[in-house]
């Protein structure tokens, strides 16, 4: 049997018994990832992983309760079934809200990542061939004192099945190169990353090339030689350039984040927190300047979180979330939408099959604007460049940040000035985001994202894409590394 | 999966090993029961049953990895199990040799079973609301079983399989105003319960005055033990692992150098002996039951990894190169005398989402968050709005540091990333001269 006819067998295990319930769902996994990494020019063991597992979610006598297992034979999918019951029984009975608003489907799609040269296009030897050269083209100087280069692949097959007839097939392919140069000279060290490091998308080993994994090296070791030989990035207040290495995070934390209906519901307040963003602020508030477009996007091709619908079965479109600055709608799966009475988006994801799905951001876009890099730089009389995340810290309500990249770079009167190292900024999104003042063009759009979004209890780590030109901030506070 | 299972099909796969093959099997399951709570009702309640089966083969100085979930079934898991041996030995002519190949050559037998009372989810969750009667309750119930076991075609047999419950949640006034408890174990005991929703109505009214805003400014402050295990995870995060100090990007390089110091007073264990992780490591190492990390404000020894161990000629004594039961020592502070010791500043009940602002100077940010309070003449006076730190580990657990408390809490690992942590720590809370707060 090939992998989709294993499913339907479990399928049709599942659906011979299924439980009494008013409404179920099944969402079965069956993922594959592979890690490969050489660090000083040795390959460390090679790592294969294979995952399948279901969740059962029903709906039962006025509660919602859900079960996962890996045992898929029919008694497995039975008990797996009898806990769900139980869960919902308790939900019946102490529940936040009515079990009947849990959206009910029957949709029927299917989505598959672009892939143009299969991960198994190459052999592992082939593969570790590739990390090898990377990693030795790293080693460009002594005061390099690691070198990582490493390839990651995951292969993500969920079928979603409902009571309703609802039937989602989605194909999810992801493979991630990157590297790594620390440099140290008398007590400063300093890490740059590259070869697509902080560039995850969907797709298969065509992204290799496309993240200029060889390519790449040099340059990555040579600035982590350099930032460790600049000077800290000044303190005090200046106009502030990210690049979209950056923009990345800074819309992950200070928009998208906030916007999570779950949030706003104060159902993440113990964990992830809550939200500075409340329900009637939708459709009035300015949450940014006039140059401010952002778009909720599942549909951009080979984004990292691009998907034909979400895991409530609700089919994924693209709408904007903030328009010209004002708040338009939080990213809210039905569920929440019910909940909150607000509108939402299909962002129900669960992070693997033994997680429940939770308001999550899928793709969550910048619109641009006009002009390329060299045209914000220009208007910048006094400023700093900012590239590439390392550090990022928020507090609970999405509000007080603190962001911290790997290379700066001076700006002064228009022009790009020498490096600094440790550059940081800080500020607060309420204000932030109103001090945009440039947007670059469609030439300068990135498609980059994060696989590390982290939230929800129990805790899960999903996928997230972001697109973004870089952008012109004015007068923000700023500063560098010491005691 | 039980253990007897376990150690039937790790003998079932080394009787299908070739030539001279080695193999090493791992075993993690779990049996967790998930309650979410917001409202101080039930928000998504469900369970969760996995079993992961972690494969390495070696064959001369060449080795590869890989896993699978198992279902329970003896047959299907062995074909499962089966399959996934015959992929990995398909990819070792495709590895090199691998210089840091490092596993226990002595077969370890180790076996430990951590007992534990506890209740029905529905009975658990049932006692917390009916306590919590009236107010904004929001948090998780975490409770089941975690086993972990290791076996190899050289011999190894090692066992660890634990019981235990976390319930961890915060009770809320407005918007942010918070303040967050947790009890977990392996006696359930509702009067323990009782006792911290009691405290945590008294912190309540207190956080019901009008909030204080304060200017970014440095303050004295006391380190709740809550506050002070995020401090501890910014060191876990690189301080004391072995190829972090060979590589130079330990945070506390400086420290190493002898340019700067940690108060004397200051001492951190890795306490394998105590603590809830397994006391062998996934290549049939026995984990030393204590490791000095910092003794009296100096730095002592590494954590140290097989692989580490190999590529630097240092013995093993570790697992993974951070803490996974880390302890501080305790000092002299009664924790009944904290308020009047620290006079007028904040009282800072949690610490949330710190990071690295600069490494190289052990400078870490992050926010205040739960429970943090103004305290003036000895007594909290009010809540205190969200405030961002941004401060040097050197000052705060250097200079600046006045004293420990006497007591320490110890606290079990919520986190469920991937499944439910056995991570713990046993801490002190700390005082200090001051903390800088930057927004």
């Amino acid at each position: 049997m090939n992998l989709e006819q294993e499913l339907q067998h479990i399928v049709d295990t599942f659906a011979a018994s299924a439980p009494r319930a008013s409404y179920w769902t099944l969402r079965l996994v069956d993922e594959v990832h592979e890690a490969l990494v050489v660090r000083d020019d040795v390959a460390e063991p090679s790592s294969l992983g294979l995952s399948r597992g279901a969740m059962v979610t029903v709906l039962a006598d006025g509660g919602l309760g859900y079960a996962a297992t890996s045992d898929l034979s029919a008694a497995g999918l039975r008990r797996a079934s009898e806990q769900a019951l139980r869960a919902a029984a308790l939900h019946a009975r102490r529940g936040l809200f009515d079990a009947g608003l849990y959206p009910r489907s029957a949709l029927r799609a299917q989505y598959r990542s672009p892939v143009t040269e299969p991960w198994a296009a190459r052999t592992l030897r082939d593969k570790l061939d590739l990390l090898f050269e990377a990693c030795a083209a790293l080693d460009v100087d002594a005061r390099i004192v690691e070198r990582v280069a490493w390839l990651g692949h995951r292969r993500t097959v969920q079928r979603l099945i409902t009571a309703d007839g609802g039937d989602v097939l989605q194909h999810w392919e992801y493979v991630h190169p990157g590297l790594s140069a620390t440099a140290y000279v008398d007590g400063q060290t300093q890490t740059r990353h590259g070869g697509g490091a902080d560039h995850a998308r969907q797709g298969g080993l065509e992204r290799i090339a496309a993240s200029r994994l060889i390519e790449d090296a040099e340059r990555v070791a040579r600035e982590a030689i350099a930032l460790v030989e600049a000077p800290e990035c000044p303190s005090g207040r200046r106009d502030l350039v990210l690049l979209p290495s950056q923009m990345t995070l800074q819309i992950h934390e200070s928009i998208g984040h906030p916007l999570e209906l779950d949030r706003i519901l104060g159902d993440e307040r113990n964990y992830a927190g809550l939200s500075f963003v409340t329900p009637e602020m939708f459709g009035s508030y300015r949450y940014g300047s006039a140059l401010l477009n952002v778009t909720f996007d599942p549909t951009v091709p080979g984004e990292l979180a691009s998907c034909a619908a979400d895991d409530e079965c609700t089919p994924a479109r693209r709408v904007h979330l903030i328009r010209d600055g004002i708040l338009e709608r939080p990213l809210g799966g039905v569920l929440s939408q019910r909940r909150a009475g607000l509108p939402g988006t299909a962002n129900a994801r669960a992070s693997e099959w033994a997680r429940p799905p939770i308001d999550r951001m899928t793709n969550i876009n910048l619109e641009p604007g006009e002009g390329s890099l060299d045209a914000l730089i220009a208007r910048v009389e006094r400023g700093v460049l900012m590239d590439s995340n390392r550090s990022w810290s928020i507090d609970d309500s999405r509000n007080k940040f603190q962001f911290g990249c790997e290379l700066g770079r001076l700006i002064e009167d228009g022009e790009l000035k020498g490096l600094v190292r440790n550059p940081g900024y800080r500020g607060i999104s309420a204000r932030f985001w109103r001090t945009l003042d440039g947007v670059g063009g469609p030439e300068t759009l990135e498609v980059r994202g994060v696989t590390n979004c982290g939230k929800g209890e129990p805790n899960q780590g999903v996928y997230v894409g972001h697109a973004s030109p870089p952008c012109l901030f004015r007068d923000v506070e700023v500063f560098g590394g010491g005691l | 999966m039980r253990r007897e299972a376990f150690f039937g099909l790790a003998d079932r796969l080394n009787g299908r090993l070739q030539g001279d093959e080695v193999l090493f099997a791992r075993l993690g399951v779990e049996a967790s029961d998930f309650v979410r709570l917001n409202q101080n009702r039930v928000r998504q309640a469900g369970s969760v049953r996995s079993a992961d089966l972690g494969l390495t083969l070696i064959q001369g100085r060449k080795q590869v990895e890989g896993d699978c979930q198992l279902s329970g079934d003896s047959t299907a898991d062995e074909a499962m199990a089966l399959s996934l041996l015959q992929r990995l030995r398909e990819r070792l002519p495709h590895v090199p040799d691998d210089p840091y190949l490092n596993v226990g050559e002595t077969a370890l037998e180790i076996h430990r079973d951590l007992p534990a009372t506890l209740p029905d989810s529905n009975e658990a969750i049932g006692t917390l609301t009916e306590f919590a009667e009236g107010l904004d309750l929001v948090g998780i119930w975490a409770a089941g079983s975690l086993a972990d076991g290791l076996a190899s075609s050289i011999g190894h047999r090692c066992w660890q399989q634990s019981h235990s419950f976390n319930l961890d949640w915060s009770c809320y006034l407005d918007r942010d105003k918070a303040v967050k408890e947790s009890y977990s174990g392996f006696d359930w005991q509702p009067a323990a319960l009782a006792e911290r929703i009691a405290r945590q109505r008294e912190r309540l009214a207190v956080m019901a005055r009008p909030q204080r805003r304060i200017e970014p400014d440095r303050y004295r402050a006391y380190l709740a033990p809550a506050a002070v295990q995020e401090l501890m995870d910014m060191l876990a995060w690189g301080g004391f692992g072995l190829r972090d100090h060979r590589t130079h990007q330990t945070p506390l390089l400086a420290l190493v150098n002898g340019e700067q110091r940690l108060h004397p007073d200051l001492s951190i264990h890795e306490e394998h002996g105590r603590g809830l992780s397994a006391g062998f490591t996934d290549e049939g190492f026995a984990k030393p039951p204590r490791v000095a990390l910092i003794e009296q404000g100096r730095f002592k020894d590494c954590l140290v990894d097989a692989r580490s161990a190999k590529e630097y000629g240092e013995p093993v004594n570790a697992a993974v190169e951070s803490p996974e039961s880390v302890a501080v020592g305790a000092g002299d502070l009664p924790a009944d005398e904290v308020l009047a010791r620290l006079g007028t500043g904040i009282y800072v009940g949690n610490l949330w989402y710190c990071n690295w602002s600069d490494r190289n100077a052990c400078r870490v940010t992050g926010m205040t968050r739960f429970g943090t309070f103004w305290v003036e003449n000895g007594a909290l006076v009010a809540p205190l709005a969200v405030m961002r730190f941004d401060d040097s580990l050197y000052h705060l657990l250097g200079d600046r540091l006045e004293a420990l408390t006497a007591e320490r809490e110890l606290i079990l690992s919520p986190d469920t990333y991937g499944g439910r942590s056995s991570d713990s720590a046993l801490l002190p809370g700390i005082l200090v001269g001051g903390i800088e707060l930057a927004l």
